[in-house]
């Protein structure tokens, strides 16, 4: 995904070849664009190595993040990703708001467009709602996590990561474990990884899988309901968060079941390869689907999971926004 | 489109001992340079120099990669975004003195936005210019402190410098464009 362009001032300019206008997820994202926004990754990570983490590349560019539903490290994430890159952000929170009195979704994204947004990230409740205001604006959109649909920047930082320890995406064994069904990440980091030539492997009770989760509806994906089964040969174990505020549906028989059964503890990640990597979205229940052990042992990511998301988010915005619009 | 040599290898080989020489002379010895190379072919200019300097001055110079996309001055009106390659520099720069290496001088802007990045690392003691041929056409004030030739050219000609490490060959030639 570069070429060289000719120009009169700079004869051999190496330019990206990038036409995206909005991230809403990765489903539709090519190989080439995923190793672009993964390449430009390893030039904001430098960045965010100095000691001054500031370069000028987005003055005057005003990048605005919607989020109607809480967020620590996505929200947090785009602003630093934002000021590091000296864009200016204004966070909009639905409380407090005009969306208070009624104004609907898609009046609130003009408004911001009317204002001088040059970029908007979206977090909704609803799936799909990043993709309604993306039809009715001009801006670049980034969607920030809809429903249980998709979340498309943590499935890039997740491949970095992965990249960065394994050396290559290609030919992984990621296992996933838990609530697959009500997880946006899961989705996105299967469409992400299957692109990206990685064995995607789900394992969790069969009610916290997806209905109708075959090979026409997904990428090629494995389940295999039995941990111990799916963590052989693991080169990459994600737990994702047991959304208990989800589980009063009765999905489960007992929280205590479910940690029986599928808590990453050390006894099973030494089940893996030697030295697999341990993933977590975020934010961890430590003690349900991750012991406290595991989570901050000398094989998880996590924490550079969030130091990565900001150098991932700083190549969107500048892939985004860098160039004319 | 007609393509004229200027500098064959052994002309970029001289010319660049020859600079080596001038930076050891006009710095007494090597003692707090940094090399910088701007990507892309700037790196490999500066290596060899460096591995010049390692010969006769048996000292090893520490050699730099700087990436100046993010501190252009035309993103807006490129359209594209160039393509960006992680910066390297290998040790604190406060108070040492950067030999910064391009293949071409043209407008200056490039060095313009090098020296922004530069600083941004910290203050260092003396920034000074190397580049392989100034090509003239300068829209900021800005001059090489060691050139490997002056080439007066017109505005549509273009300079093309080919190095080993990177397209096979060593050479550095005038390709006439449009409108001559």
């Amino acid at each position: 995904m570069r070429t060289t362009k000719q120009r009169e001032t700079e004869p051999s300019l190496e330019v990206a070849t990038w036409r995206r206008r909005h991230i809403l997820d990765l489903d539709d994202f090519a190989r080439e664009e995923i190793e672009l926004v993964l390449e430009t990754t390893d030039a904001m990570k430098e960045v965010l190595s100095r000691e001054i983490k500031k370069v000028p590349t987005l003055r005057g560019k005003t990048l605005v993040t919607m989020f109607y539903e809480p967020s620590t490290r996505t929200r947090v994430s785009f602003e630093q990703a934002a000021k590091s890159l000296s864009a200016d952000i204004i966070n909009l929170s639905a409380s407090g708001s005009s969306v208070e009195k009624g104004e609907s979704l898609i009046d609130t994204a003009r408004t911001l467009q009317a204002l001088g947004a040059d970029a908007i990230v979206m977090r909704h409740y609803h799936a799909g709602a990043p993709y309604l205001i993306a039809q009715h604006i001009e801006v670049n959109v980034i969607n920030g996590g809809d429903g249980c649909h998709a979340h498309p920047t943590q499935g890039l930082l997740d491949l970095y990561t992965i990249r960065e320890h394994l050396g290559t995406v290609e030919g992984v064994r990621m296992v996933i474990i838990g609530d697959i069904t009500h997880s946006r990440v899961a989705r996105s980091n299967i469409w992400g990884l299957s692109k990206m030539g990685a064995q995607v492997v789900l394992s969790a009770p069969p009610t916290l899988l997806p209905v109708g989760l075959d090979a026409s509806a997904f990428p090629p994906i494995a389940v295999e309901q039995n941990l111990d089964r799916a963590l052989e040969g693991a080169d990459v174990i994600m737990p994702l968060r047991l959304q208990l505020e989800r589980q009063k549906q009765g999905l489960l028989p007992s929280i205590r079941e479910y940690i029986q059964r599928y808590q990453l503890d050390a006894k099973r990640l030494a089940k893996a390869k030697p030295g697999a990597l341990v993933l977590h979205p975020g934010p961890m229940n430590e003690g349900v689907e991750i012991t406290p052990e595991v989570a901050q042992g000398a094989q998880s990511v996590i924490e550079e999971q969030v130091t990565n998301g900001v150098a991932v988010r700083m190549a969107l915005l500048y892939l985004l926004m860098g160039g004319a619009q | 489109m007609p393509e004229k040599v200027i500098l064959d290898e052994e002309d970029i080989r001289r010319a660049l001992t020859r600079i080596a020489h001038e930076i050891v002379e006009r710095n007494h010895g090597c003692d707090g340079i940094i090399f910088v190379g701007m990507h892309t072919r700037g790196v490999p200019l500066a290596r060899r120099i460096a591995a010049y300097i390692k010969e006769f001055e048996r000292a090893e110079v520490p050699v730099g990669i700087l990436d100046i996309g993010l501190y252009r001055d035309d993103l807006p009106s490129l359209g594209l975004q160039p393509f960006l390659r992680p910066t390297s520099i290998p040790t604190d720069v406060v108070g040492k003195r950067i030999i910064l290496v391009d293949d071409v001088l043209y407008t200056g802007r490039s060095i313009r936005a090098a020296m922004d990045a530069l600083i941004d690392f910290g203050r260092p003691q003396s920034i000074q210019l190397v580049v392989l041929i100034d090509r003239g056409h300068r829209e900021l004030p800005i001059r090489a402190d060691y050139v490997g030739k002056n080439m007066p050219t017109a505005i549509y000609e273009e300079v093309v410098v080919r190095l080993k490490e990177i397209d096979g060959r060593d050479e550095v030639a005038i390709i006439r464009g449009e409108g001559q």
